[in-house]
């Protein structure tokens, strides 16, 4: 999922190509880097006590809960979220009862292995590290803030209070402590050993041998493993993922291949348009040529037909000039002749 | 608007005093927006806006952005038609609806300033770290692009009024590679902006989220742009009634033509929606409070006014014709409004729901308040309503 940073001509060309290797146009699978690592959140361990919280301030220098926040129980009460100073929150999501205790989820970023943040980036802040955390590099975000709305689990804080260079806020899987051969400041903290780190595929088979070793205890299930792509963080729950707030129905497919499927057509419409586009042009070009052609021929018979109608007519009128030119001469020499008769008969008379 | 500016016999250029109650009214709105923003950065957008965790994306988004975006697609969409579909009894609106498109693309960009974390990073995508991969990014590109184009296309009438005739030409001569252009960024941005919220498969309601959604898009945006013209029309014909040489009777005329238009985008925009809900066969959440609300749109704000348009062109009822677009042009942006943040994030608790703050409001009118003046003052001043006489035969 790492991509190159690209001039933007290239990167334009390139849209296609990368969406390609998001799953639209090619077959061939990248399962994810090897050995990378994940955590394995077992929530039937979760007593809810909120020592990760602590851990994960304390980890990240954010300001710490007031007084003896941390052990007011009333926090249950509402379903909390992440924030731009609790990167992790603990929620209750059923109460105990007689026979069942409390059931919690730990919330924070999942660290996806396809992850959308990273793929709505238009400044490409987000990478997907070998080692399996997605980090977030500040220096480049211009603020636009879609990863944070583009996000699945609602993970991602903004820092709204900051006027100047407002960052998002997320779990970094604890990568700066990984790096140093440490593990999360959460999965160190919990007492309750909920909070497994570890290789992520090492991680699947550990939950699948907890579920096939107490099928009473959870549902057949691993959340993390496939949904959107799979996460680093994986899930195990004693009551259906729904109760969670999970969708552990949703499609194996990558959100990203999902989410940029149309840019595919992009290049299509760049290439394609131009032609198009000239030949209506053309086409109407064309239209008004013809039209203006229809025309002129129209002009030119119409012409051309009153030409000859009026030859026609100065024709006839020629040869009615000439007969009656004819008929005049005639009639001259008639009068003529009738009236050297009539003189004729005169003289002999006298 | 133009009383007070018709009144004062003194302005014989049709200008009117500094303190008419527009210039008055406007300063109010514009002061106010720049003292909120002023808030914004030295507070944060925490004291300025409702947005959270959860609704990274409020009004200046679904407003300024989203509907900004498609209300200025009357631009493009009157310019394809005359210079390259050879429309040409569409040339007297083209130039405001270019101007309205430039403004409203300039509106676009001033409201991500506002929005942004970071504004100053605004060409990060381009000069820094380029995120081909995002949807966004090639919306980046392509609205500097397009606004860039609007730019080129809305010169002429300022090069007409600065006398520079050889740059008129110029300028003149692009007209044909200019529109094509227009029309290849705004198909692609358009619909872009949709697929911006293809990720959005979870959060946003199943009725809006479809995988075609870019298409919705972009057919929404030719009728909201369609609509624009016509309503930007209404306005700008009656304020400066002093400006347009054409007939009452050929304005209808256009207008009547820009009726048939939308009623055809709207017909195929209402098919497109209906085949949607087919094809991901939701007819049964039509039923939910969530499908009230949708058929409240999709009835209210698509299928009336495609009839009301219908009706306008037979009828040949102008008045009707702009019922229909002030209806299309509300419908659409309450699509954006929707898509953005009321149907968005559905599955969250009722006391977690985003409603716009005041302050934000009172930015996203003072833009608005912004283009208009800008607007006017460019009309008043450039061959925006009328044909410059000297440049009768260029375009």
């Amino acid at each position: 999922m790492t991509i190159s940073r690209r001039g933007f001509i290239g990167g334009v060309l390139g849209s296609a190509a990368l969406t390609g290797t998001a799953g639209a146009s090619t077959v061939e699978y990248f399962g994810g880097y090897p050995g990378r690592y994940g955590l394995l959140h077992d929530t039937t361990l979760c007593v809810g006590c909120r020592s990760c919280e602590v851990a994960c301030k304390k980890v990240n220098e954010l300001p710490p809960f007031e007084g003896n926040a941390i052990d007011d129980h009333s926090v249950f009460d509402n379903k909390r979220r992440t924030t731009d100073t609790a990167l992790t929150v603990v929620n209750r999501y059923r109460e105990a009862d007689d026979q069942h205790p409390a059931v919690y989820r730990k919330l924070q970023c999942m660290h996806c292995e396809e992850p959308c943040c990273a793929t709505v980036c238009p400044v490409h802040a987000f990478e997907k590290t070998p080692e399996g955390p997605v980090l977030y590099h500040a220096e480049l975000c211009m603020g636009c803030r879609y990863c944070v709305m583009a996000c699945p689990y609602y993970a991602l804080a903004y820092e709204y209070e900051n006027p100047l260079t407002p960052r998002v806020m997320r779990c970094t899987m604890c990568y700066p402590r990984i790096k140093e051969g440490l593990i999360p400041g959460c999965a160190e903290a919990c007492p309750m050993g909920a909070i497994t780190f570890g290789r992520r595929d090492e991680l699947i088979k550990v939950a699948r041998e907890r579920i096939r070793k107490n099928p009473e205890r959870y549902v057949d299930h691993i959340f993390g493993e496939n949904e959107f792509g799979g996460t680093s963080w994986l899930i195990l729950a004693g009551v259906p993922f729904k109760e969670l707030d999970l969708h552990a129905d949703v499609t194996h497919e990558p959100l990203p291949a999902i989410g940029t499927s149309y840019l595919s057509v992009v290049p299509l419409v760049i290439t394609i348009y131009p032609g198009l586009l000239a030949a209506f042009y053309a086409f109407s070009k064309r239209k008004d040529h013809l039209a203006k052609q229809e025309i002129e021929a129209a002009v030119a018979e119409t012409r051309a037909k009153a030409d000859e109608e009026a030859e026609e007519k100065l024709a006839k009128a020629a040869e009615k000039a000439k007969k009656n030119q004819e008929k005049a001469v005639e009639r001259a020499v008639k009068e003529a002749v009738a009236k050297a008769g009539a003189e004729q008969e005169k003289g002999g008379e006298s | 608007m133009s009383e007070s500016a018709t009144s004062l016999p003194s302005s014989a250029s049709g200008r009117g005093s500094l303190l008419s109650p527009f210039n008055v009214i406007s300063a109010v709105i514009l002061l106010g927006g720049a003292a909120i923003l002023a808030v914004r950065f030295t507070r944060g957008l925490a004291a300025t806006t409702n947005l959270s965790y959860n609704y990274p994306w409020g009004l200046w988004i679904g407003f300024d952005v989203m509907s900004g975006v498609a209300l200025a697609a009357g631009g493009f969409v009157t310019s394809s038609a005359v210079y390259l579909f050879g429309m040409k009894e569409y040339k007297p609106i083209v130039r405001p609806a270019i101007l309205t498109g430039f403004l409203g693309y300039f509106l676009v960009v001033l409201g991500l300033l506002a929005d942004l974390g970071r504004p100053w990073r605004l060409p990060y995508p381009f000069i820094r770290s380029a995120g081909p991969t995002s949807p966004l990014f090639e919306v980046a590109l392509c609205v500097a692009l397009y606004l860039t184009v609007l730019f080129i296309e809305s010169t002429p009438a300022a090069l007409e009024w600065l006398g520079l005739r050889w740059w008129r030409k110029v300028v003149g001569s692009m007209t044909i590679v200019l529109t094509i252009l227009g029309l290849i960024l705004s198909t692609m941005h358009q619909s872009t902006l949709g697929a911006m919220y293809l990720v959005s498969v979870l959060r946003l309601h199943p009725l809006w989220y479809s995988a075609q959604i870019p298409v919705h898009f972009f057919i929404s945006a030719v009728a909201a742009g369609l609509s624009m013209v016509i309503v930007e029309g209404m306005i700008s014909h009656r304020a400066f009634h002093h400006q347009v040489q054409i007939s009452e009777e050929r304005f209808k005329r256009i207008n009547i033509g820009l009726a048939k238009g939308a009623a055809v985008t709207l017909a195929v925009y209402f098919a497109v929606k209906v085949i949607g809900i087919s094809l991901e066969n939701e007819w049964h959440l039509l039923g939910t409070g969530w499908g009230m609300w949708y058929l409240v749109e999709l009835i209210g704000f698509v299928l009336v006014p495609c009839i009301l348009f219908s009706v306008a062109y037979r009828e040949d009822n102008l008045l009707l014709a702009r019922v229909a677009a002030i209806l299309t042009v509300f419908g659409v942006v309450l699509n954006r409004f929707n898509v953005t943040f009321i149907a968005f994030n559905w599955q969250l608790p009722e006391g977690q729901r985003y409603v716009p703050r005041w302050t934000e409001i009172w930015v996203t009118v003072a833009f608005i308040t912004f283009a208009v003046v800008a607007f006017r003052w460019i009309a008043q001043r450039m061959p925006i309503m009328y044909e410059h006489p000297d440049y009768k035969d260029m375009h």
